[in-house]
């Protein structure tokens, strides 16, 4: 076999443009191993944040942790989502790459703050630590004070997700020792007094995450406070909130104008007039996530304040099924009209029309991620009582570069059709109570040529779909089908026709005995995960997964 | 005996999603109606039956997950209770229940992993709500009681009192003179003579500030103590000279 030397090599890869494409040829070649920087490794489908997945399916770390041990001991950076991660691999993570300077974790569980201490007490040259809505156990606050003394390269802390207590003395002089410090999410236990003398330290934060802002304080913390967000002139985006009052509001209005990051989610203690108040002064604002109790009126107000406004998300604060949503199409057809540049969106709202749809397509057509989830599954448009097929179908049809979409409402075999006949570009599709009959899959299977990820739920589509375009999978990293209608006997003919393909399935009843005391072939296949392989079913599958 | 109590974390439903949970074979079928569009199948068909009789089933973990959200959520113990706090109590359950199941639509069904909100945000917006009740007293708004911890320097354990049974400070220095007396309390337990007597009677607030009982009047008091301490008189040098209590 003939080998290209390796300058020649990375002199071919240097008229690769673009970062996935580097990305994907990286992935080749087992001798490029050893020089890994960066590792980025996702874990379960995307499915488990939501609880269908059962736990204990798999998405490992520790694996990944200790072959990077063996193989790549120059990784600085580590980032992972949805994977099981545990102390042991948060130890060894910390002692075993002296060059170690980022971790990320995103929606990962099974550690604890203590592993947290072995990353701050171990890694030197620490630059980012970024805990995203990850499942921490609290063993209590001691992590924070593991940094030593000379660890003053932190650019980036965020612990918000963090339960437990922190030492409010340790966390100042950690603060004050990181003069980098561009990024700080704190957690709810850190106080709004804590927080004005930690951002006595910080004139170059960028980025912000607060403490809890309970009304239980004096009129004095909150003047010390804005004192001190007024330093912070480069501070553009801000988050946190935790148990905010409406007290709070007034003092961070001379924040409001540099804003162009603002979440608001997880504050539900503040109503329409407390967030319109702070919104509309925000009026550079491009990515704003709120609770559904700004209502209809109060987007009318993002609309007309927020004319850079890029990405909204609008969550629910009712979690039931055919709970009460302050939004309705009419708010989402505000924020068309008065932000042509919207290109982000994920709204829950309790209901929406085919007419609101047509014209926000209309509207925005720059969308690249458009996940619409109306609450009631199956609920038709509010004014006509139709499906809303015409509605999505303009969505695909206008917005020439949407790379990423879901839909909900009832919708027939048509959205699909429009689904796969305009959306060239698109790459993830999640699909929840929709469609009549394999013909909808089919079309998507067929028409979307850039699919990577399809995610199914609750929806007709059988064996005549899954093993239309088998070819197609290859192409794709992964097929999520769950309460379908495909059989067990389907999902062996494709795991037969396609040996590069993992074919999991899982029936959560009571795991494998389950399977074999029901030989019919032709029993539902409750839950199907499909992705491809070069190494084969994995080792680590439970009893509930079946690797056919 | 009623089924726990689902403590609704966002407050906006409790009664309807009970009212359900005790079975109630009329709501459920108002929810099929609620639910039925012609030609679609039922979406409560995924409700998993060992969730078993509540409605707020996306709280539950799923079968084997580590989070036992609803283990923390434990309704105060009935048995415990002052008698006349746990009428109260029941009572303005009942009318919970009545008031606000009128105006709702038929009891919410859930199907699992629906609406798709990662669990993360549905436990933090859960403990939203739990948070602003007190972390060391259990109450709830409107309930006849407010239990919180007493603990005393040097005893071997705390107990618990429910500050809604005391009218003012001096009863409730005398229900802590009763039930601490057991302890050395010096000469003259939890009187006003502080300088004297060896124990200080201090309090945390909803800052998690600790404060000398009785510098605010009663009501304000009694709302915002989170927990009390009853202090060595010796650790107490600096908390401000003794005020009467009124």
């Amino acid at each position: 076999m003939t080998y290209f030397p390796e300058e020649v090599v990375e002199h071919i890869f240097s008229f690769l443009p673009s970062h996935s494409d580097r990305n994907t040829v990286s992935l080749v070649c087992k001798v490029w191993f050893p020089k890994l920087r960066v590792l980025t490794v996702k874990g379960k489908p995307h499915f488990a944040d939501f609880n269908l997945v059962p736990p204990d399916w798999g998405g490992y770390a520790a694996p990944w942790i200790e072959a990077a041990a063996r193989g790549c001991v120059g990784l600085e950076e580590l980032r992972m989502k949805r994977m099981v991660v545990s102390d042991e691999g948060l130890e060894l993570l910390a002692r075993s790459f002296p060059r170690f300077k980022a971790l990320v974790l995103i929606s990962c569980e099974g550690f604890s703050t203590e592993g947290l201490a072995d990353i701050a007490s171990h890694c030197k040259f620490l630059r980012e630590l970024d805990l995203q809505e990850n499942d921490v156990e609290d063993r209590g606050p001691r992590w924070l004070s593991c940094f030593p003394d000379s660890c003053t390269s932190l650019v980036s802390l965020n612990f918000a997700c963090i339960k437990g207590e922190v030492d409010s003395a340790s966390l100042e002089r950690l603060v004050a020792k990181s003069p980098n410090l561009r990024s700080l999410r704190l957690n709810r236990a850190v106080s709004v007094d804590t927080l004005s003398k930690i951002l006595m330290h910080t004139p170059n934060l960028e980025d912000l995450g607060t403490g809890n802002l309970t009304d239980e304080f004096q009129t004095e913390s909150y003047l010390r406070l804005t004192n001190a967000l007024e330093k912070c002139k480069m501070l553009k985006s801000l988050s946190g909130f935790w148990d905010a009052s409406p007290v709070c509001v007034p003092f961070i209005y001379p924040l409001c104008h540099q804003l162009t990051g603002l979440n608001l989610s997880y504050t539900p203690t503040l109503d329409y007039s407390d967030l319109t108040r702070m919104i509309s002064r925000c009026v550079k604002l491009q990515r704003l996530w709120v609770l559904d109790c700004i209502s209809d009126k109060g987007l009318q107000v993002v609309a007309s304040s927020c004319k850079d406004l890029q990405e909204l998300r609008v969550f629910p604060s009712d979690f039931y099924v055919a709970g009460y949503s302050a939004v309705t199409e009419e708010g989402l057809v505000a924020i068309s009209s008065g932000c042509p540049k919207l290109s982000s969106l994920l709204y829950f709202c309790h209901q929406m029309t085919n007419d609101a749809l047509i014209t926000i397509a209309k509207n925005c057509p720059n969308f690249i991620r458009f996940r619409l989830c109306i609450l009631e599954p199956r609920k038709p448009d509010a004014m006509t009582n139709q499906p809303l097929d015409e509605g999505f179908g303009a969505i695909v049809r206008e917005c020439k570069g949407l790379r990423r979409l879901s839909i909900s409402g009832l919708l027939t075999d048509k959205v699909f059709m429009y689904i796969g006949k305009y959306a060239k570009h698109l790459e993830m599709l999640s699909i929840a109570f929709a469609g009549d009959s394999d013909d909808g899959m089919m079309h998507v299977l067929n028409g979307c040529k850039n699919l990577r990820k399809l995610e199914i739920r609750d929806s007709p589509f059988g064996d005549g779909a899954l093993l239309g375009n088998v070819a197609k999978y290859e192409t794709m990293r992964s097929l999520w089908m769950s309460s379908c209608n495909v059989t067990l006997k389907g999902c062996e003919i494709l795991a037969s026709k396609m040996p590069m393909l993992n074919v999991e399935i899982m029936n959560e009843l009571d795991g494998s005995s389950e399977m074999e005391e029901n030989p019919g072939d032709f029993s539902k296949v409750e839950k199907l995960y499909v992705y491809r392989t070069t190494a084969g079913a994995r080792g680590d599958a439970p009893n509930f997964v079946k690797i056919l | 005996m009623s089924p726990p109590l689902e403590l609704d974390y966002i407050g906006l439903s409790p009664p309807a999603a009970t009212a359900a949970a005790t079975g109630s074979a009329d709501d459920l079928k108002g929810t099929e109606l609620r639910l039925g569009l012609p030609g679609s199948e039922s979406p409560d068909r995924r409700v998993p039956v060992a969730a078993a009789a509540t409605t707020t089933l996306d709280l539950l973990p799923a079968k084997g997950a580590k989070r036992g959200f609803s283990d923390e959520v434990q309704p105060p113990s009935p048995s415990a209770a002052a008698g006349k706090g746990k009428k109260v109590a029941d009572e303005e359950e009942e009318d919970e229940k009545k008031v606000a199941a009128t105006p709702q639509p038929a009891a919410k069904a859930q199907v699992v992993g629906w609406p798709p909100i990662r669990s993360y945000r549905k436990n933090t917006m859960a403990t939203n709500q739990l948070k602003s009740t007190k972390e060391d007293a259990e109450a709830k708004p409107d309930q006849g009681f407010l239990y919180v911890k007493v603990s005393m320097d040097g005893a071997p354990y705390l107990r618990k009192i429910d500050l809604k049974t005391y009218k003012n400070y001096k009863d409730l220095s005398t229900a802590l003179e009763k039930m601490f007396s057991g302890f050395s309390t010096g000469k003259d337990g939890l009187s006003e003579n502080r300088k004297d007597g060896e124990y200080v009677l201090t309090y945390e607030d909803k800052d998690g500030d600790w404060m000398l009982v009785g510098d605010v009047p009663w009501q304000m008091f009694a709302e915002s103590c989170r927990r009390l301490r009853i202090m060595k008189g010796s650790d107490a040098i600096g908390l401000g000279k003794p005020v009467t209590w009124s």
